[in-house]
């Protein structure tokens, strides 16, 4: 009885954080396709997916690891170049845009995941603050280094170099990453079905991981870390695998990102942009994945709605984030609404009652 | 059963630990008392692989374990309930007992039915989120999620902390019916009269030191313990 109880909890979570995706898709795609939404929100489409896959892997680490990242940008970084670097690469030899696009996501997810693994071994020895500001570093350490960063392919491969365009030493060969400007001549692959098929994908893993046992001692060590020890999880062990998952899916959002612009610069992926996803996650709610998506969908939108009032845009922003946060998190305001649902109930089941006793009458 | 050869730990500068040496027979009781500070917990902790010596050796069933983790310690059968009451907060009752058998996963379904037998108090409150436990409860749970593990050696620390006198009489005859059915216990105490009269032996510690050892009721009648710890 209990199992089944458990069960349903997590199936109805499944089934709300998948069917949200589906209904999204199948009401936005053909809107889409034949041009009825704008230009300015329609070219929106694949950043919010990917600012979705974001969201719900910071989850992993914030929501259900309890940990507070600041670097996630970073992975986000590691993946979009990685990525470029692979479509460009396969341009000739691939002429399959989707099957491309689908090795550059995976070449972003692992090369993510190796940062993910080289990051998280120090930083997971370190708890609370801290650990906050050493991804903070290590996220502006990944934007410095690609900032600085050649690499150009020829016919003898790929050349890389850490000081101009020149030292490539390439004959004849084609420049991906140009330092400072980022990647450019990107082909423009990302599609909003290959976003929705991500998010999906996203999903899969992250609510599989969480309702698993892992999933469980991921909660334990963020509940209680002696605890979760004492009852013989590895704690170390957990902690790095969430922290792997959570940059390999930032690395793969991260390619997709990339392959939606024909150019794209390293100061993209700043402090800024780590901070946006981390609002995004903590206005969903921790550890709420359905939260997680609605609320990047619904802030990422919201500035290209008010494009008209351009003068006031990010200060309207500004408002409804602090006014979501307070109705969401006060006291006062959880109590307010409570009341407010009960009365309303009541006012229901009275009326019903009514019209069954006329019925009955 | 559990052997501790002259163990040194130290926090930083501190020598918390100095030359430590005791040992736990299967089927016994041992108390480990002393005041606030005297390293006691520290014991334990080291025991457990939270803390590691400096110099010594700690071997538990035969096998040298003072470099192993503290998390391979468990499926060797050795449970450690640490101080205050660690459960996790947000889980309910039920969830803080499955945790218990992370380790070791056949039959949870009767080990749960003989924890709540132990328990009842638990049993009632089985969906109950644990951090609304009161604390004589979230002790019982602390022990019942160790027990789920079938320990060989199950080491308590400080459980009647916190604890109203009619709880920590109730903790402590729950540790007699776990001797009683076979449980080796490694016991820390500040609560020395009660630990006394339940333990077939125990060590006196004072300032990172063992000062004393003998049986139960022996050092419940020296002079000295009653002197500096069971209030003349």
């Amino acid at each position: 009885m209990e199992k089944i109880k458990n069960l349903n909890k997590f199936t109805r979570t499944n089934i709300r954080a998948y069917g949200l995706i589906i209904l999204a898709f199948i009401v936005l795609f053909p809107l889409q396709s034949t041009g009825i939404i704008s230009n300015s929100i329609s070219g929106q489409l694949v950043p919010i997916c990917t600012y979705i896959v974001m969201a719900i892997s910071l989850n992993l680490t914030v929501g259900f690891l309890g940990e507070l990242s600041l670097g996630h940008a970073g992975f986000m970084s590691v993946g979009a170049f990685t990525g470029v670097i692979t479509a460009i690469c396969l341009q000739e030899v691939i002429p399959s845009a989707a099957l491309r696009l689908l090795i550059a996501i995976i070449a972003g997810g692992i090369a993510a995941g190796v940062a993910g693994f080289l990051i998280g071994i120090p930083v997971l020895r370190l708890r609370g603050d801290y650990l906050a500001i050493v991804t903070l570093a290590f996220g502006e350490i990944i934007k410095n280094i690609i900032n600085c960063l050649y690499v150009g392919v020829d016919s003898n491969g790929l050349h890389m170099s850490m000081t101009n365009a020149e030292a490539l030493g390439m004959i004849n060969g084609k420049l991906i990453i140009n330092g400072p400007q980022g990647a450019v001549g990107i082909t423009k692959i990302a599609s909003f079905t290959a976003g929705i098929l991500l998010i999906l994908f996203a999903l899969f893993i992250i609510l599989n991981l969480v309702n698993s046992k892992s999933g469980r001692a991921v909660t334990a060590i963020r509940d209680n870390r002696i605890a979760a020890e004492s009852v013989g999880i590895s704690v170390t062990r957990y902690k790095l695998t969430a922290f792997i998952i959570s940059a390999v899916l930032a690395g793969m959002a991260g390619a997709l990102y990339a392959m939606n612009f024909s150019t794209i610069a390293a100061k993209k992926f700043d402090f800024n942009t780590s901070i946006l996803i981390l609002v995004f996650v903590v206005l969903g709610g921790m550890g709420n994945i359905v939260g997680s998506i609605v609320a990047t969908a619904l802030l990422y939108i919201l500035p290209e709605l008010l494009r008209e009032y351009a003068d006031y845009r990010m200060l309207i922003y500004a408002i409804v984030l602090i006014l979501v946060m307070l109705l969401t998190n006060s006291e006062k305001a959880k109590q307010m609404r409570e009341r407010f649902v009960y009365k309303w109930k009541k006012r229901l089941r009275k009326n019903n009652d009514q019209q069954e006793g006329l019925k009955n009458g | 059963m559990l052997r501790v050869d002259n163990i040194n730990v130290y926090y930083g500068q501190i020598h918390a630990l100095k030359d430590i040496s005791l040992e736990v027979q299967e089927h016994e009781i041992v108390a480990l008392i002393g005041a606030n500070g005297a390293g006691k917990s520290t014991t334990l902790r080291t025991i457990s692989g939270l803390l590691r010596s400096k110099t010594g050796s700690i071997s538990f069933l035969n096998e040298d374990i003072s470099r192993t983790e503290a998390y391979k310690l468990v499926s060797k059968g050795m449970a450690h309930v640490p101080e205050g009451r660690r459960i996790f907060l947000q889980m309910t009752v039920l969830e803080n007992l499955e945790m218990g058998a992370y380790v070791n996963s056949t039959n949870i379904k009767e080990d749960i039915a003989d924890v709540f037998d132990r328990f009842p108090r638990l049993k009632h409150r089985r969906n109950q989120i644990a951090g609304t436990l009161s604390g004589g409860e979230q002790q019982m749970l602390a022990i019942g999620r160790a027990l789920m593990s079938h320990p060989k050696l199950l080491m308590l620390d400080e459980p009647s902390m916190g604890l109203s006198p009619i709880l920590v009489q109730q903790i402590f005859d729950i540790i007699k019916e776990l001797h009683a059915a076979g449980t080796t216990i490694l016991l820390v105490e500040q609560n020395a009269e009660m630990a006394l009269q339940v333990a077939d032996r125990a060590y006196v510690l004072e300032s990172g030191r063992i000062k004393l050892t003998g049986t139960g009721s022996e050092l419940a009648q020296s002079d000295e313990i009653k002197k500096a710890y069971l209030g003349g």
